[in-house]
């Protein structure tokens, strides 16, 4: 029972946790860090959940969650005498529905994804020109500001013909610099389960407000490695262009929409607050413009460690018997 | 010889350049590189067809070869993802910022003044 109860306890932490993560502004200073922290909190709440219930179902074995759940799997019977026995199996089946859910999320999204970066790719090789200009960038004649990277074992880097009258060479560079820092730290892989968990549950404000929050941190981690080769202040100005510029729209059907409005697509989520994009160009901005103490080595170790030893708690507990 | 890349590339553009669907041998006809090989044009133009760019009939003996979508259409579509605003906010691609409005754009731009000015 202890083994249950602790890790229902860790579960409702992490949730804790998640909360006070979406809150805090620290992270903003060590974004790589917070990443780590963000990756960690995901993982051990999936670990504490599925294996409180596993945990409280497979008591009666006393032999922990791994031995206990290979014992009832194999012999496949789990003997059911009274309502408690049969409160335990529901246990175990939502359990066991739960941890395969939280298997096969990334793995069919990370298929999607592979498809929809595929069908991108093949787009991009009939209609990208390159440009003499920016050896190594796709270019797609487009009017608006548009600048993002293909990831995957070729990653490309594409801009708009808009991106290139939008800004000086300086700020371009930044701009590529910052799409090449996304490309070297795989950045999308850590995007995919909070993608593939968002999906699952478009209703949960938690997970939306997660997935947001490690977007933004990645932003921040790509500003950071993008500044040790270009001008800080060049990206922010970069960044603030791109943040104004009228938003040319293309419409499925391919003809051009200018609206002077905020993109009305259905992007814009229900019960974000509208101010999430301008804010998040305005944070960016300010700590690249006025970078403020990062946060001592030390203090990231301990985050570090407390993130690590979070995630083998939670093995731990599905390994101890009782 | 050139790539079979950038041969899709200078197909695609030879049939959106057209309006009316061309067989293989026109095709072949309107590629400057006339040292290519007939079944070489065939290939490509399969190619593109079985990866759903171009739509085919028959002709006779010969397939008429048109384009599934137009050029624009293309381009809105990558565009489409590439601002975010196909709906489900996968993780297929990274973006650099997305365009703000109203009093959160006036902000942006009094702090890109600024900085300007420095």
């Amino acid at each position: 029972m202890i083994a249950a109860a602790v890790l229902a306890a860790l579960a409702t932490a992490c949730v804790l946790a998640a909360e006070a993560l979406i809150r805090a502004r620290w992270t903003w200073h060590a974004p790589r860090t917070a990443i780590l922290l963000w990756q960690s909190v995901g993982v051990t709440w999936g670990l504490a959940t599925t294996g409180a219930l596993l945990a409280y179902a497979l008591e009666p074995y006393g032999r922990g969650v791994v031995h206990g759940l290979a014992g009832v799997l194999t012999t496949f019977s789990y003997g059911v005498h009274d309502l408690r026995d049969l409160v335990r199996l529901t246990a175990l089946v939502a359990g066991l529905a739960l941890l395969a859910l939280l298997v096969a999320l990334p793995l069919t999204a990370g298929a999607q994804t592979l498809r929809a970066r595929r069908r991108h790719r093949e787009l991009l090789s009939l209609i990208a020109r390159d440009e003499p200009a920016v050896p190594g960038v796709r270019v797609v004649d487009f009017p608006g500001a548009a600048a993002y990277c293909l990831p995957g074992l070729r990653s490309e880097v594409v801009i708009s013909n808009g991106t290139l009258s939008l800004l000086s060479p300086d700020e371009l560079h930044a701009v590529l610099a910052h799409e090449s820092a996304h490309v070297r730290e795989r950045h999308d892989l850590v995007l995919l389960p909070f993608a593939a968990l968002r999906r699952a549950l478009p209703w949960s404000r938690l997970i939306r407000d997660a997935q947001a929050s490690v977007e933004l941190l990645i932003e921040m981690a790509a500003d950071d490695r993008a500044r040790r080769q270009c001008s800080p202040r060049r990206l922010a100005t970069a960044l603030l262009r791109f943040g104004t510029a009228t938003a040319t729209l293309p419409t499925p059907d391919g003809a051009l929409g200018t609206l002077g409005g905020t993109p009305a697509g259905p992007a814009r989520m229900p019960g974000r607050p509208k101010s999430t994009a301008g804010a998040n160009v305005m944070a960016r901005v300010n700590r690249l413009v006025r970078p403020e103490a990062t946060i001592p080595a030390p203090h990231r170790f301990l985050i570090l460690t407390g993130s690590v030893v979070l995630t083998a708690s939670a093995l731990l507990l599905w390994l101890i018997p009782g | 010889m050139k790539g079979l890349g950038e041969l899709e590339r200078t197909i695609m553009d030879i049939l959106w350049a057209r309006s009316a669907p061309l067989t293989a041998r026109e095709v072949g006809r309107l590629i400057e590189d006339r040292d290519l090989a007939p079944t070489t044009v065939m290939t490509v133009l399969d190619r593109l067809s079985r990866k759903g760019f171009l739509n085919r009939t028959r002709d006779g003996r010969a397939w008429r070869y048109q384009p599934a979508a137009s050029r624009d259409a293309y381009v809105a579509e990558l565009m489409l993802e590439a601002l975010d605003l196909t709906g489900d906010r996968d993780a297929a691609l990274t973006r650099f910022a997305q365009a703000v409005s109203g009093s959160e754009a006036e902000i942006l731009r009094r702090a890109l003044t600024e900085l300007e000015d420095h």
